[in-house]
């Protein structure tokens, strides 16, 4: 009888141990899916790690793991990459700082088995999809519709970039110029570069304003181009002259609109796109979603992508004093 | 004996008044070039926004300066920065009832210590300053992720008193100028009035002579460091609340913009020499070239390598002044 249950307990184990050396920790260990931020501290990405969290456990049995490099810059990125191909990750989720630094270190990922998704940015090859935040179009019609509203209709309009070779803005820059017949009244006089930092962006957007003294609107779309900028137009005492727009998050830009210096912005919802990114790399993982197929993106419905495994979220959600306080609390 | 020293020391205050003449020349040929385009760049709200501007690379360079002096560097400058003034901009938003003149000083006082841990480690275990502040540098901005788990402390998170001390306005101009002017003026009075002063030019410029002398070099360091660290933590304070934004990046790279400023202005980094006026004349004009290339309209691609371009002319231009010093210290017995 002793002997009898040995024997079993035995073969049992070695059951188990069999399975476990052919298809390694099944279902004990959940699928790790890789959110990798452009910078960590940026506001946006810890929303957007927010929305992983939250597809991460209506789906179950999905660790996200939340990662990025100090700054912005590409080279970080792909050490970034290369650790998580170290760690077998099942999937990694990127927005890319530069869309062909990063690309072999994509490539050798997708070499692994990894899926790679980019958001928000994208490389240029090494990905299987692309989840946009907005169309490009839709950004610079939106841009230049705010810079329109901000100054009646009419008046001269610069851009706050931040670094020269950012993919998204330089897109975005692209489409609002493309745009720009659909408002006549804007004239765009000057590109400039704040780096995505607060006191470059702060000293470029001071110029500004010295250089052209009738400058109506300041368009920067990001997050720290908009606050630096509308932090310049307050200290120079131009609030209600020239006014700020863009894209921003509501947190960083709710002083800024209380005081009058941003009439309205947009942002797309960073808590979504986290939460799509994670629904879509599972997809890709379980193996059932593709380039040119739409992927069932749980309480966000159906996103589609074309052959060339572009999909987009939605157009930007605008912001102002009516709407502006509830979003902050959010992100 | 003492007559061959006084004689050297006064070609040196002699080279030095030339550089800081030179210096002003070149600021003063920079305003000259773009008045005639932007006449407004001259106009004294837009020249009290310069000062503004430049009074933290000024902060930063006169400490610079002073851990120069006695033979090190440090690098962790800007991280300090960035760490104190997450600190005190977190409590700001989380109590909002401190007293602002009690966070300046708990800035100072986070700064100073920061500061002290490199001097320590400097002096205690002998290392290299390069390699201790290199390492601090990543450990102050790693640390600014662990006060504030990544996000950001934004302008309406701060309370009006904290943003608006340093833009309260005397005379003209700001609080921040003129705690950049008090700063200034202290570390003058340090360096040329007090026997700690004296003993840290005393131990960056002859480290062997100055042990003979008495003057323990590991302690003058454990000073200029702590001292730098303080004047990094008051800025840490000021940056946050001058750009109304609190976040892991800020003044990221800055280190090397202070130490270019010192070295225009004319301090040694091989130790010993260097002067207040210098550094505040090398700060104004990098201010001057930083504030003056957005408006010239340089190619964002270009702006980069034009201002080291600058910076490297200048240096090129003042380095006249530096071939005694060198000859100085190839003289002097080896450590």
């Amino acid at each position: 009888m002793y002997r009898r249950t040995l024997l079993a307990g035995l073969g049992a184990a070695t059951a188990v141990s069999g399975a476990g050396l052919w298809r390694p920790a099944v279902a004990a260990a959940p699928l790790r899916i890789a959110i990798v931020a452009k910078s960590l501290g940026i506001g946006f990405f810890n929303a957007v790690h927010v929305g992983g969290d939250e597809a991460a456990k209506s789906i179950g049995g999905i660790e996200v793991i939340f990662t990025g490099p100090t700054n912005t810059a590409a080279e970080n990125q792909i050490d970034v990459i290369n650790a998580l191909i170290a760690q077998h990750v099942d999937a990694i989720a990127i927005s890319a700082n530069d869309p062909d630094a990063l690309v072999p270190a994509c490539k050798r990922a997708l070499q692994r088995g990894i899926k790679v998704v980019t958001y928000d940015s994208t490389v240029a090859d090494g990905r299987l999809l692309y989840l946009a935040d907005a169309t490009d179009e839709q950004v610079g019609i939106t841009c230049n519709k705010l810079a329109s509203d901000a100054c009646g209709g009419k008046g001269k309009v610069a851009i706050v970039s931040a670094t020269v070779t950012s993919t998204n803005q330089n897109a975005w820059i692209a489409a609002m110029k493309k745009a720009l017949p659909q408002t006549p009244g804007l004239d765009l006089i000057a590109t400039v570069y704040g780096d995505d930092l607060s006191d470059k962006s702060y000293r470029e957007a001071t110029a500004l304003l010295q250089k052209y003294p009738d400058l109506a609107v300041i368009i920067a779309p990001s997050t720290v181009g908009i606050t630096a900028s509308a932090k310049a137009v307050e200290d120079a005492g131009k609030t209600g002259k020239v006014f700020v727009t863009g894209l921003g998050l509501p947190s960083e830009c709710a002083g800024a609109v209380a005081k009058g210096t941003i009439k309205s912005f947009a942002i797309w919802n960073p808590v979504d796109i986290g939460y799509a990114v994670v629904e879509i790399s599972h997809a890709l993982i379980k193996g059932t979603g593709a380039a040119g197929q739409s992927i069932d993106a749980g309480r966000l419905g159906k996103i589609a992508f074309d052959a060339q495994g572009n999909g987009t979220l939605g157009v930007p959600t605008i912001y102002d004093k009516s709407n502006i306080d509830a979003a902050a609390k959010l992100f | 004996m003492p007559e061959p020293h006084t004689g050297m020391l006064a070609t040196i205050r002699r080279l030095n008044l030339t550089r800081e003449a030179g210096l002003f020349g070149l600021i003063l040929l920079a305003l000259a070039l773009i008045a005639p385009l932007y006449p407004a760049f001259l106009r004294p709200a837009n020249l009290s926004g310069l000062l503004d501007d430049t009074a933290l690379l000024i902060l930063l360079a006169v400490g610079e300066m002073l851990v120069l002096i006695s033979r090190g560097v440090d690098l962790s400058i800007a991280a300090n920065l960035a760490l104190t003034g997450m600190i005190v901009a977190s409590l700001n938003q989380a109590y909002p009832g401190i007293a602002v003149p009690v966070l300046i000083l708990l800035a100072i006082a986070i700064g100073a210590a920061l500061g002290a841990i490199n001097g320590a480690l400097i002096w205690l275990l002998r290392l290299p300053s390069i390699v201790v502040t290199l390492g601090t540098l990543s450990i102050y901005r790693g640390a600014v992720f662990l006060v504030s788990h990544g996000k950001w402390v934004n302008s309406n998170a701060m309370s009006p008193a904290f943003l608006g001390f340093v833009r309260l306005s005397f005379g003209g101009i700001t609080m921040l100028t003129w705690v950049a002017v008090a700063v200034v003026a202290a570390i003058a009075f340090f360096l040329r009035a007090t026997i700690s002063g004296r003993n840290l030019f005393a131990a960056g410029n002859n480290p062997g002579a100055s042990i003979y002398a008495g003057i323990d070099i590991g302690w003058m360091q454990f000073v200029a460091f702590t001292i730098a660290g303080a004047i990094s933590g008051l800025a840490g304070y000021l940056w946050v609340s001058r750009f109304a934004v609190a976040y892991t990046d800020i003044a990221s790279g800055f280190e090397l913009q202070v130490i270019a400023a010192c070295v225009i202005g004319g301090v040694s980094i091989t130790g010993g020499v260097g002067t207040v006026a210098g550094v505040v004349l090398g700060a104004l004009f990098l201010g001057v070239i930083k504030n003056a290339l957005p408006l010239v309209g340089v190619s964002p691609f270009f702006q980069m390598a034009v201002s080291g371009l600058v910076i490297t002319t200048a240096v090129i231009v003042n380095a006249r002044g530096q071939k005694a010093s060198v000859r100085r210290i190839l003289e002097q017995p080896a450590l």
